[in-house]
């Protein structure tokens, strides 16, 4: 635990802070209003864009309704001026290529149901100059097994964050074995000169460098320049790291990604939050980046540090960086972090098809549900806990619920029968009965007209009472 | 022109409700900001973890569940006993699983007796937790109420269904109300307004707002969540101003991702840990989202989160 009265103290730093970017003059960093962007305008009212009027186009610029490219006339320079003012608050920085290729920050929102979070954090595991050939191996290998399939999705980490802690051989040899890997890389070094030979090794695979300091910022801004890498920024607390960005951004670098040195929980946390609400709604540029966190320094437990980054997951991190992680942790993260990132405007869809689960036969019990990935993991799960073979057969109804489904016509007789008929349980079993879910009951009627020879049963309304169902009906 | 604060104009305030009785009464709620947001507001009442006890022995617990209740898991009284005086548990949350009609589906009396030796037995405060259905609900828990008389015991999930009887009781007897609504802001405020005019007080209700498990609908809890307490404490919506409690344990614990052995799935990983891991980054997810109350099952899980809850309470 961190000692009470420092914990005081910091809390305090960040209220003084939050009041000091409070009284910042809004011009500073506010966006352009309107009538800012209708003088940058060419002002011809030529309509190309779709807008009666350059002012009314001016407007919906401003209201993050339309994008720039839509008028044609618009001057080079002008362009500039105003894609700079109407990028998003919060820039969208790419680590990596190819498969693994990381996008973190871009967000637009505070909370997930406001619209969604777009950019998942990257999980990062640490390898040091110091650990041998075993122990490298070991991490490395660790991210080609711990990938898991869930509703059509690969989850995994995706990065390797190399540290150099004096022994720069031995860090230079593993920058050359991680461009061997389709691993994103994070490269950490103070050291200009080590960087500088890390990067030129392994420049093609776009690795985050870290970190440019108040030390090094101007060596390592040039670096970031030169090999047109994304550069995180480290500074003790979020001041310094204001100074920083508005530095290395007057150096031209637009790439950036915060560290605030802060390694304490409650600090840590409270941080994130300050970050992404000075972003968005205090429009604060030298905040508009992506962050990346560490409970690699925040605990010797694993287990707590798992805990410590399914808060960070929660609370806008962009880069989460693990001391090490195993499946029993890294899977449970992964799981939440897909849960924070759903998005919620969009149901989560199963593939239609045929679900063999407990390894069925041609006497298992077939049970018909719909494809909203919520009810078929739900559903699914339930009947594996049963242990009783079954045949779950998923009909594609757009990501609806059972009762939405119905209630739009979409899991009715008609559809549900015509299904069955179709999907192919019919050459899996050599019975002909069906279990429907307890609340489509009523498309019972329907449902045996549209397949007479068929047994229709009706299942518990809810899934929890389905192994006791299945129970009851082989029994 | 002054640069935008950006900092939270929070207008209201979650109300503060008791639950037990005597010396280890507890208050949850009462914050005046979101789930650890103290640069900008106060949680008089840091949130808490309740340690669930089942009124009857599990049948499909994993041993690595079973373990640390082993020599307790027949008999309810003991169980609850060792949470409190070994795990540290404040509060007990009984699940009534033995009354499920799709189970055992035991008689009203028989439950109720099991729910009075322990509310007799322990001194911290007590949730108890029918079967979710309406109907055998209403008998049970109607007689839950009047058996704990004065023990200011939370009960529910109470529902549209059957709040009368239950909250008409409940009124009786001085308990607290678990309004319990399925993943809705508009159906949870709207079963609160009804609990209100039943004459339910506000001091006597929190709420369900139904629960999904890690990888299982946790995001529609957890924005559920962030949405009633956005209602709550920035537009004065004093119907969703209550404490919330998650009953979580059982989402997790039921999961096939809690259930495989390493053996089974190598990536997967240490079956044990990886358990108290989902358990714990849960309830860690569901507190960050707005809840009061967690209820879970694992030792190791609680101390976790208590740890966490602590460092970020400061």
């Amino acid at each position: 635990m961190e000692d009470l009265s420092s914990n005081n103290e910091s809390g305090c730093l960040l209220s003084h802070f939050l009041e000091k970017i409070s009284k910042r003059k809004r011009g500073d960093y506010m966006a352009l209003t309107g009538i800012q962007i209708f003088k940058l305008l060419p002002k011809t009212n030529c309509g190309e864009c779709k807008y009666p009027t350059c002012l009314a186009f001016a407007m919906a610029l401003a209201a993050g309704k339309a994008e720039l490219d839509a008028c044609p006339h618009v001057t080079p320079a002008a362009r500039g001026q105003l894609s700079e003012a109407s990028a998003p608050p919060i820039r969208q920085v790419v680590i990596g290529t190819g498969d693994y290729e990381v996008k973190i920050g871009g967000e637009t929102v505070l909370f997930r149901h406001e619209k969604t979070f777009f950019n998942k954090p990257g999980f990062a595991i640490l390898i040091m100059d110091s650990m041998d050939d075993g122990e490298v191996n070991k991490r490395f290998s660790k991210l080609a097994q711990f990938q898991y399939e869930r509703v059509g999705l690969t989850l995994r980490p995706e990065l390797v964050a190399l540290k150099e802690t004096g022994n720069k051989e031995r860090f230079i040899e593993l920058v050359k074995k991680a461009c061997n890997e389709p691993y994103s890389i994070i490269l950490m070094s103070y050291d200009p000169s080590i960087m500088k030979e890390a990067l030129e090794i392994s420049k093609g695979k776009k690795p985050l460098i870290y970190a440019a300091t108040i030390d090094n910022h101007e060596a390592f801004g040039a670096l970031a320049k030169d090999y047109a890498c994304p550069l995180a920024v480290k500074g003790e607390g979020l001041e310094e790291v204001a100074s920083l960005v508005e530095k290395l951004n007057g150096m031209g670098l637009k790439d950036l990604v915060i560290d605030t040195s802060t390694r304490a929980i409650k600090e840590g946390f409270q941080e994130q939050i300050i970050i992404r609400r000075a972003a968005l709604m205090g429009k604060y540029k030298p905040f508009g980046f992506p962050t990346i966190v560490f409970p690699s320094e925040m605990t010797d437990n694993p287990m707590k540090e798992t805990l410590i980054a399914s808060c960070f997951v929660a609370k806008y991190a962009g880069i989460i960086v693990m001391s090490d992680f195993e499946g029993e942790s890294i899977f449970p993260l992964l799981l939440q972090r897909l849960n924070i990132y759903t998005d919620p405007q969009r149901p989560m869809t199963t593939q239609e098809g045929i679900y063999p689960i407990n390894n069925p036969d041609e006497k298992s019990p077939v049970l018909v549900t719909c494809n909203f990935s919520l009810t078929y993991f739900i559903v699914s799960g339930e009947i594996e806990n049963s242990r009783i073979p079954s045949w779950l057969c998923v009909m594609d109804t757009e990501g609806l619920s059972v009762m939405t489904a119905w209630a739009a016509g979409k899991f009715v007789g008609d559809a549900v029968g015509a299904f069955i008929k179709k999907c192919g349980i019919t050459d899996k079993v050599q019975h002909k009965k069906v279990i429907i879910p307890g609340y489509a009951a009523a498309i019972l009627g329907d449902l045996e007209e549209e397949l007479p020879e068929w047994e229709i049963l009706v299942g518990p309304r809810e899934a929890a009472h389905i192994p006791a169902y299945l129970r009851m009906q082989k029994s | 022109m002054v640069f935008e604060i950006p900092k939270i104009n929070y207008t209201g305030k979650i109300k503060e409700v008791s639950i037990g009785a005597g010396p280890k009464a507890l208050k949850i709620g009462g914050e005046g900001c979101y789930p650890f947001y103290l640069f900008e507001g106060e949680m008089p009442n840091p949130p808490k973890v309740a340690f669930e006890v089942w009124d009857h022995t599990p049948q499909d617990w994993q041993e690595w569940a079973l373990q640390p209740f082993k020599d307790v898991i027949h008999d309810p009284v003991a169980w609850a006993k060792k949470c409190i005086d070994v795990y540290g548990a404040e509060i007990i949350a009984l699940q009534l699983k033995s009354a499920d009609p799709n189970g055992l589906n035991k008689d009203v009396e028989d439950v109720v007796a099991v729910v009075k030796n322990v509310a007799d037995a322990i001194d911290v405060p007590l949730i108890v937790w029918g079967t979710a259905n309406d109907e055998k609900d209403a008998a049970l828990l109607r007689r839950v109420a009047e058996v704990c008389e004065g023990k200011n015991v939370a009960i529910g999930p109470v529902s549209e269904k059957n709040y009368k009887q239950v909250g008409a009781m409940a009124i009786g007897y001085g308990q607290v109300v678990l309004s319990s609504t399925p993943i809705d802001v508009n159906l949870a405020k709207q079963l609160n307004i009804l609990l209100g005019n039943l004459g339910v007080s506000d001091e006597k209700i929190a709420v369900d707002p139904t629960t999904g498990g890690l990888g299982y609908g946790l995001e529609y809890s957890y924005s559920v969540m962030e949405r009633d307490r956005m209602a709550a404490l920035t537009q004065e919506d004093a119907k969703l101003q209550y404490p919330i409690i998650c009953n979580l344990a059982h989402e997790v614990w039921k999961t096939k991702e809690t259930r495989l052995k390493k053996e089974d799935d190598p990536k997967l990983g240490d079956e044990r840990k990886r358990s108290i891991l989902m358990e714990a980054i849960a309830a860690m997810s569901l507190l960050i989202g707005g809840a009061d109350v967690v209820i879970m099952r694992h030792p190791e899980s609680v101390s976790l989160v208590k740890e966490i809850i602590k460092e970020l309470m400061g």
